[in-house]
């Protein structure tokens, strides 16, 4: 029987489609995967169902009943919990109150019935056979205990249709089998599941059916005995790539930077040994949580390395703040350009120079009109969009905010060049610039680390490819080598690699 | 950014321009050299203040333990000027107190990671208490002649000082502004992980304003003890509010990285005007506390109204 079916949702954000007319269906008693790469949907496709988002079109049809209008609350009353990645419990407060708060009602002057609270709190976990104490704290919990209340409270609210985000990241592979076996008591109480993971093996032992997204669309729903990994590989990243991108060819000079051994137990990076050299492009590749903005940040110092060495140019390297990288010619620019690449509320000259502002002083002072000239230099070179360069980085567009922040970083006349998801929430045409910026800085002998989630502008940019899993270096691939199926299934934290 | 956005500093300004209309038709006498130089002397404490203020406000921080810093400051500088110290020394000694307390407070926001308003009330309330403690609440008195007036006659002072404060301001500004050290300022309070992206020492930075903002308390205190011929122990109760106000209504943004000293200074002149003038129009002094409180309702109203833009 199909308590849940979504029926051609579409849902666009800011005129990206994040969804295209996605079908999908949940049986009674059944967990049903929901897989696909970064940015594929599924995020959205569960908010359309948890009412976090309103879909654009298409229907929801929960309990054999259209729902027209959804939200947190509607959903909560049709039976629809989710269980998050982070579990979002109240920290500071104890396992049965954050479980009543979930499912008491009544209103806020009536008396609190604790022995009650903590009896039924009880009784939950009891279902689903965990042993937590629930007088203790949450925040004194261990991960998995926190998953553990997270269900209770899902069951407490009689939940039809429960969806796990990733419910397995953080775990062990033992406290893996104590949940699947919690699914397991679920599921044969007809619970329908829907799961996410980029595991492949947890998929293919756990789901009954598995459904592919990729860019927005549903690609198939396949039943697990239908399908092999490679199969599920295959769809997920799909046939060919959608761009065509300016890569040519540039002689390779000596190496430019090298890390030996580094690691970062702070940041849980271990034991990752790369090189680039200069006038190459080298794709960092992986999924969310590999660690690839941790190697960012430990290289240039934000975190810096707790073991291993770091060369440049061959000699070798202590770099414990971001101005000892900008002295050794690193340049990052960060992921996340709003928050972290560009500063808002001030002028493109302010932000293209704040990497240098010794270069642009002279015995301290700011030379307002070397300032002036260095903005417009840029505005020219990477043409920037902008009414002048005093104009507040807000008022600019996604691609021309990315540009200021590069003109950040090749204002320091860098060697090496660190780019975190350079392209990022940025328009094509931007897009196709900045690549374009980074072949001709790559010919000029700059070495440039790409950090990218886009399988299409990995293989697309990248001279070769490193690709991170768990915190450290899964697999190089060349370019011979280099095919979306390999890439993922090093990312996937497989070892062989598939013949190319 | 601020630097060229001066609405609020234009507002501002014409508010005082209003309120000096309204005098100059109903109470010329307020425009006296007396009165205004009575104004000016009266207002030295917030107006110094302000400045370092403005500079921990800008960096996204809050300092409340001034007022209890400028009193610590004036006691040191009137009990070692008692002791014999000549005025330089002691007056340079109320900076060292002044800063050695910021760099206190500073070491425990930049480096320990102590939101500054708890930092600041720590010291605040500490600091106060300990003052009383040791005086016993007793004023000091019978400071020797050199330290009037910093040994000036009492006509040649108000210059003295209005020079000396209108040279930090003129510094100030132009520093804000031109100096790496400003820029570092205004990029730590607008996006303080961005700026520490860009290699900026973020945490040096909002050390750094909480020394200044120290030294200036004590540079005040200076220049207020030495216009009496005592020091009561309890001076400077409160003080940290007025400031504070004085710098909210000159536009910086308390969340940081927006205002100037430019509008800070005219903050000062508009609340610190109001009082006095209100006794001049014949409307009851117990009026000034609303209506300060008004004006900087009206500041933040305009502010939330121009952030929702």
């Amino acid at each position: 029987m199909k308590i849940l079916e979504a029926k051609s949702i579409s849902k666009a954000f800011a005129g990206v489609q994040a969804l295209k007319e996605v079908s999908f269906d949940l049986l009674q008693g059944e967990v049903h995967a929901l897989i696909g790469e970064n940015g594929a949907g599924k995020s959205t496709l569960i908010k359309v169902m948890t009412g976090a988002v309103q879909a654009d079109s298409g229907t929801l049809v929960v309990g054999g009943r259209p729902v027209p209008r959804n939200d947190p609350a509607i959903a909560r009353s049709l039976g629809i919990a989710a269980i998050y990645q982070q579990p979002s419990l109240f920290p500071h407060l104890t396992v049965s109150e954050n479980i009543a708060l979930a499912l008491e009602t009544g209103g806020s002057w009536r008396k609190v019935n604790w022995k009650e609270r903590y009896r039924c709190a009880k009784e939950l976990l009891g279902r689903i056979g965990a042993s937590i104490d629930p007088g203790r704290v949450v925040s004194m919990l261990s991960m998995p205990e926190q998953q553990l209340v997270e269900i209770a409270k899902a069951i407490g609210a009689e939940a039809k249709i429960l969806i796990m985000d990733e419910p397995t990241s953080s775990l062990t592979d033992r406290e893996v089998e104590s949940l699947f076996t919690v699914i397991d008591l679920l599921r044969g109480h007809g619970v329908g599941i829907i799961y996410i993971s980029h595991r492949l093996e947890e998929i293919t032992s756990i789901a009954d059916r598995i459904t592919v997204l990729r860019d927005g669309e549903s690609i198939a729903t396949r039943r697990r005995d239908e399908v092999d990994r490679l199969q599920l590989i295959r769809m997920i990243v799909g046939r060919e790539l959608a761009a065509v991108f300016p890569k040519r060819d540039v002689p390779l000079g000596d190496v430019a930077l090298e890390l030996h051994r580094v690691g970062n137990r702070t940041r849980g990076l271990r034991d990752i040994s790369i090189s680039v050299r200069s006038g190459e492009i080298l794709g960092v590749a992986g999924l969310v949580g590999a660690g690839r903005t941790e190697l960012a940040e430990t290289i240039f110092g934000l975190t810096p390395a707790d073991s291993g060495e770091i060369l440049l140019r061959g000699a070798r390297a202590q770099i414990s703040s971001p101005s000892d990288a900008i002295r050794l010619g690193i340049g990052y620019v960060p992921e996340d350009r709003r928050q972290h690449g560009v500063i808002l509320n001030m002028p493109i000259t302010v932000n293209t120079t704040l990497a240098t502002l010794k270069t642009i002083c002279r015995r301290g002072l700011i030379d307002r009109i070397k300032e002036r000239h260095v903005a417009e230099g840029y505005v020219r070179r990477l043409s920037i969009k902008t009414p002048s360069v005093y104009a507040d980085l807000q008022a600019l567009s996604g691609g021309n905010q990315q540009k200021v922040a590069l003109a950040r970083w090749l204002a320091i006349q860098p060697s090496v060049l660190i780019l975190d998801e350079p392209t990022q929430g940025v328009d094509i045409g931007s897009k196709s610039e900045i690549h374009r910026l980074m072949v001709e800085l790559a010919e000029r002998g700059v070495a440039i680390v790409m950090i990218s989630s886009e399988l299409g502008e990995i293989l697309g940019m990248s001279d070769r490819i490193v690709v991170m899993h768990g915190g450290t270096v899964a697999g190089v691939l060349s370019r011979q080598e280099a095919s979306q199926e390999n890439v993922l299934f090093l990312a996937l934290g497989h070892r062989t690699l598939i013949c190319p | 950014m601020s630097l060229k956005n001066h609405q609020r500093e234009i507002s501002v300004a014409i508010a005082i321009t209003a309120l000096a209309a309204v005098l100059a038709i109903a109470a010329p006498g307020y425009f006296a050299h007396e009165n205004l130089s009575d104004l000016f002397l009266a207002n030295i404490p917030v107006l110094v203040i302000a400045l370092g203020m403005t500079l921990v406000i800008l960096t996204g921080q809050i300092d409340i333990s001034v007022g209890s810093v400028f009193a610590i400051c004036s006691v040191a500088a009137g009990v070692l000027a008692k002791s014999g110290l000549p005025l330089p020394a002691a007056a340079l000694a109320a900076c060292i107190v002044g800063g050695g307390v910021g760099s206190l407070n500073g070491a425990l926001v930049a480096y320990a990671g102590i939101p500054s308003i708890v930092v600041t009330l720590a010291s605040m309330v500490a600091l106060r208490d300990a003052l009383r403690w040791q005086t016993q609440g007793a004023w000091i008195q019978d400071l020797p002649r050199d330290f009037q007036w910093l040994g000036l006659s009492q006509g040649a002072y108000p210059a003295a000082a209005f020079l000396s404060v209108a040279l930090l301001i003129v510094l100030f500004a132009w520093g804000l502004r031109n100096l790496a050290a400003g820029r570092a300022i205004y990029a730590t309070g607008s996006n303080s992980e961005g700026a520490r992206l860009a290699a900026i020492d973020t945490s040096l930075t909002t050390f750094s304003v909480f020394v200044v903002a120290g030294v200036l308390t004590g540079f005040a205190a200076v220049l207020n003890s030495v216009r009496f011929n005592q020091i009561p122990s309890n001076t400077g109760l409160g003080l940290e509010m007025k400031v504070i106000a004085a710098v909210i209504v000159g536009g910086a943004a308390i969340t940081g990285g927006v205002g100037t000293i430019a509008g800070t200074v005219l903050g000062v002149i508009l609340l610190g005007a109001i009082g006095p003038a209100l006794t001049f129009l014949g409307v009851s002094a117990y009026w000034e506390k609303a209506i300060q409180g008004g004006i900087i309702l009206t500041a933040l109203i305009i502010d939330a109204a121009r952030a929702r833009e």
